[in-house]
């Protein structure tokens, strides 16, 4: 099957700063994907350069399997992009701004179309409103709309819940995960990594313009070595020998990195020893936020070691 | 409709709906330069035989109405668009870059003609202004308003803020269009400054515009249509070459 997305070896430099350092990325037809990484990493100029809005300095990428350089209009047609920044066109309505997208594209007879997006983002009683009399949330909305109105199959959003109330986040996911469902492929990239955990099935983790892992959320998870548990003891001390596991202490809670279920008996032997009396004690199930702090301080590690 | 005729069509009724600004404005200050300029020369200046220097004046004056208007559009969408971000959706779309080019260019060709029509209806009623040739007219303005519409469109890619093409406006656009014999002819000037007003597109856009009226012109039509023809192709494959390239509106 032809991949939605297909990039190989992308460099973008802006003078001396190398954003994206050899991107080799390949997206499936319907995945549900996310991009994840730090400010500065270069998501959104990965996703500039997918959608024709940056030029790569060497490299390719195709959607659908359409160039986006040499098979531009085609791709386009693919691609449904909702930028990050908040633009609009000042002069128009919400459906103004709507018809004339649909318009670029030439779609013809689209008002039902428009009708349905327009009704499904909750935008009916603003669809006569000026652009500049939204608030942030509805031109939040409307962006998204402009991306769907020429049914594009692969519909990329690059931080849309930043900035968005929580009733409208949910509205939101609902609404894509819908799309993802009828066969659209979803490309999002997000600060919020309970919602990547929670929405896609497969991630990339960019730093530096370089991506770092590209894994299934689950396989991230469970190669997450060890455990981490959280105690309370009485009293609120740790015998020398486990203070070399701890991670984090603090509020009368300890929590402590260890290898495995077998080690978690040495623990508790040593507290035995030291007649420490463990009032509470939980097993902390690893999560995807985990495996991003984890890997994103791990190479740095590596870089300054290597310096 | 097609993505051409969406983005021509939006590009109408980006100034139509602030028309007030856009059409009325320009038709007013242009009537209001006429009224005080006959006032005051009329008894003392005659350019050609038997027209009046006030009738002399109108044609100069409503081709550079024109011109500042069809420049005006498309800089000020192009500049309103990149400083605000919203260009994204037009290159998001399939649109070629000729077809951006065409749309831009065409939409300041219509406001300015609206402009220049809007001037010339209401003269009619106080003066009467003969006409020689409705097409040598038409060509010039035509001609004009595209080479201006271009030259906007690369001043609105090219400027990053309203300072930078206002000044553009002020001291290359205005003074050019001022120096071009709209309130003279240029055999009466000494023979340096003949020389520089030659170099001067807009002179041949006067000129020849002003030939389409009375049927006399400081040089043949033919050479400023060709002339202008000349620019508007240098111009414009320059603009387009810019759009190609995505110069500065695809990082
Ligand atoms: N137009 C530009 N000119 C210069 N540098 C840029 C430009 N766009 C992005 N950058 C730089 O490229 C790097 C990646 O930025 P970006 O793709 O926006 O990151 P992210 O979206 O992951 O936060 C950053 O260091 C940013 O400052
Ligand atoms: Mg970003």
């Amino acid at each position: 099957m032809i991949p939605a997305i297909e990039v190989r070896q992308v460099h973008k430099r802006f003078g001396t700063l190398h954003a994206l350092y050899g991107i080799d990325l390949e997206i499936n037809a319907g995945e549900f994907f996310a991009l994840l990484g730090p400010n500065g990493a270069g998501k959104t100029t990965l996703i500039n350069i997918i959608a024709g809005l940056a030029l790569a300095n060497s490299g390719s990428v195709r959607v659908m399997g359409h160039d986006v350089v040499s098979g531009y209009r085609e791709a386009r047609r693919m691609l449904g992009v909702v930028p990050q920044e908040l633009v609009f066109d000042p002069f128009f309505t919400v459906r103004e701004t709507l018809v004339f997208q649909s318009g670029y594209f030439g779609m013809k007879r689209n008002n039902d179309w428009i009708d349905e997006i327009i009704h499904h983002l909750d935008l009916a009683d603003k669809a006569d409103t000026n652009m500049r009399l939204l608030s942030g949330g509805m031109k939040r909305r409307v962006l998204v709309a402009q991306a769907l109105v020429h049914k594009p199959q692969v519909i990329v959003l690059d931080e849309p819940t930043a900035g968005v109330d929580v009733e409208l986040r949910q509205a939101l996911w609902r609404f894509i995960k819908q799309l993802n469902r009828n066969g659209h492929t979803i490309v999002l990239t997000t600060h919020y990594l309970e919602e990547a955990e929670a929405l896609c099935n497969r991630v990339a983790m960019l730093k530096n313009g370089s991506i770092i892992v590209l894994d299934s959320v689950r396989n991230l998870i469970s190669n997450i070595s060890g455990l981490r548990i959280r105690l309370r003891l009485s009293p609120d001390t740790l015998p020398t020998a486990l203070q070399l596991l701890t991670i984090n202490h603090d509020q009368g809670s300890y929590i402590l990195a260890i290898e495995g279920y077998s080690q978690l008996e040495n623990v508790m032997t040593a507290l035995h020893a030291a007649q420490i009396q463990i009032l509470d004690m939980q097993i902390l199930q690893p999560d995807l936020e985990e495996v991003f702090v984890k890997l994103m301080h791990g190479t740095e590690n590596l870089e300054s070691a290597s310096v | 409709m097609n993505g051409f005729l969406t983005l021509f069509y939006k590009e109408l009724l980006r100034f139509w709906k602030v028309g007030l600004q856009t059409v009325f404005a320009p038709m007013l200050s242009t009537l209001l330069y006429l009224l005080i300029f006959s006032h005051v020369l009329e008894e003392r200046v005659q350019v050609y035989p038997s027209v009046t220097y006030t009738v002399f004046l109108i044609p100069g004056l409503v081709i550079m109405a024109m011109l500042q208007n069809a420049f005006a559009n498309s800089s000020s969408s192009l500049i309103q668009s990149t400083v605000s971000g919203n260009h994204i959706f037009m290159l998001l779309s399939p649109l070629s870059y000729q077809e951006i080019f065409t749309a831009y260019v065409l939409a300041s060709v219509v406001r300015g003609l609206l402009v220049g029509l809007g001037i010339c209806v209401v003269t009619l009623a106080f003066f009467e202004l003969p006409l020689y040739s409705f097409a040598w007219v038409f060509a010039f303005a035509l001609m004009g308003t595209a080479l201006l519409g271009a030259l906007g469109i690369i001043a609105g890619i090219w400027a990053e803020k309203f300072e930078q093409l206002a000044a553009l406006q002020n001291f290359i656009i205005l003074p050019l269009t001022f120096l071009s014999g709209v309130f003279y002819t240029i055999s009466s000037l000494p023979p340096f400054w003949q020389g520089l007003s030659y170099m001067n597109p807009f002179f041949y856009m006067v000129d020849g515009f002003r030939y389409g009226f009375f049927r006399a012109s400081d040089v043949s039509p033919y050479l400023s249509l060709g002339i202008l023809v000349a620019w508007f192709l240098a111009v414009s494959w320059c603009t387009l070459r810019m759009l190609k390239t995505g110069y500065k509106i695809r990082k």
